[in-house]
């Protein structure tokens, strides 16, 4: 492979991976925080 | 007899006789290490065992870094397995409250566009006549992280660890005063006064606990090259949130991270021999790495712009600077930007969860480049 399809490649799945991977993520988390939600009692825990 | 007295003597000059040009000047590049890291205040606790090591290896006949000197017995016991960054992860996760990042997870994304610099700058390394590996291996300098640009280097290109390393340590450091033009110059007066609010507390001790098994689990299958970065950050930061292993995280933030940062600094020292140091390719690999870290500010003020738009104006664009991995100088920059502009804007919490998202951004693009250089066959 040359190094301009290497290059190409690289920064387009790259990039593209990195923000599929982190929004991924995101809306993970956005379940997670909906399944378990924050209770008020857990403000004396100091987590 | 005035043989032996000369041939004795020979043994004490040898030292000297021995000096190469290059020596004496990687001497002066250790001081001005320690200086920096002294008197400067600048990552001190790498840049001082660095800065020795450096020195150290510069000393000829000494043979520290042949085989079986005491420099290179640690240098294969820690760099040549990954053993160091990966145990220093371990501290770094114990360190971070992902907190700020799970109140809005939104930010996630810009801890993705805070990467984008990396392979912006690999593509330019390739451009400049590097290798592939190499280029992979500079590009890492814009994660902005120093132990992921230590995991990929020592892998791919071990001969530009000293350079890798020392530039992104220094650049790491220099975020306050990089950082700052490149924000003013991408966004508006009127961006860069966009209160967003105080960050309200609405995260579960549940979440915080299952954020980083999950994210082990998923990036581990998305990017399974990658594994061993993100496993150890999230292990890290799952004692630490656990609640039950509190020893185990104190230690992994304390007595280990230090121990091995030491271990770590004194390594990366040892590879600055001058005779393969001191070459136009060093210097190439230092102003790539600067344009690394402006591209991923660029890149992180420029998603956050967008962002601001997708939101209706409640995104103030100056957080997406908080997209790289420099936790937690990054995020204080922007406060500091922000409140030049507004004194009752308060960026920091919003920061810090752009910030820590870098974090895992910085590790997860790493993961994301190696599974990718293995699923092209290159490594």
């Amino acid at each position: 492979m040359d190094n301009w399809t290497f290059g190409i490649t690289m920064t387009v799945v790259g990039m593209g991976g990195t923000l599929l991977s982190l929004w991924i993520f995101s809306l993970l988390m956005s379940a997670l925080k909906r399944f378990f939600p924050y209770k008020e009692e857990e403000k004396g825990k100091g987590n | 007899m005035q043989e032996a007295i000369g041939s004795g003597l020979y043994g004490l000059v040898a030292g000297f006789l021995h000096v190469h040009w290059s020596n004496p000047v990687m001497v002066v590049v250790g001081l001005i290490l320690l200086y920096l890291g002294i008197k400067k205040d600048i990552e001190p606790v790498l840049l001082v065992p660095i800065g020795f090591g450096c020195i150290l290896v510069n000393i000829p006949l000494a043979g520290l870094m042949e085989k079986e000197g005491f420099l290179r017995v640690i240098y294969d016991a820690g760099i040549t397995t990954e053993l160091f960054p990966l145990l220093i992860f371990i501290g770094i996760g114990a360190m971070t409250d992902f907190g700020p990042l799970l109140e809005n997870p939104k930010i996630f994304l810009l801890g993705a566009a805070g990467q984008f610099g990396i392979f912006l700058t690999l593509s330019l390394a390739l451009a400049l006549g590097f290798t592939k590996l190499e280029a992979v291996s500079i590009g890492i300098i814009g994660a902005c992280d120093g132990p992921t640009a230590i995991y990929v280097t020592s892998q791919y290109a071990p001969h530009l660890l000293g350079a890798v390393s020392v530039a992104a340590y220094c650049y790491m450091s220099l975020v306050p005063m990089i950082q700052p033009p490149i924000m003013r110059w991408l966004t508006t007066k009127e961006e860069r006064m966009i209160n967003m609010g105080m960050v309200k507390t609405s995260v579960s001790s549940t979440t915080k606990i299952l954020f980083p098994l999950v994210v082990t689990v998923l990036g581990g299958l998305i990017a399974p090259k990658g594994l061993p970065l993100l496993a150890t950050i999230m292990l890290g930061n799952f004692m630490k949130e656990c609640g039950v292993v509190g020893r185990l995280a104190r230690a992994s933030e304390n007595e280990i991270a230090n121990i091995v940062t030491l271990l770590l600094g004194i390594s990366i020292g040892a590879t600055m021999d001058g005779r393969v140091f001191l070459t136009a390719q060093t210097l190439i690999i230092l102003v790539l790495g600067f344009v690394a870290i402006c591209l991923d500010t660029a890149c992180g003020v420029l998603f956050g712009k967008l962002m601001k738009v997708l939101t209706g104006g409640k995104v103030n664009p100056l957080i997406g600077a908080a997209g790289i991995s420099a936790y937690p100088m990054s995020a204080r920059v922007v406060q500091k930007e922000g409140q030049k502009y507004n004194r009752q804007n308060f960026l920091l919490m919003h920061a810090m969860g752009a910030n820590t998202g870098g974090q895992v951004g910085s590790v997860m693009a790493a993961a994301v480049m190696l599974s990718i250089l293995k699923g092209m066959g290159i490594i």
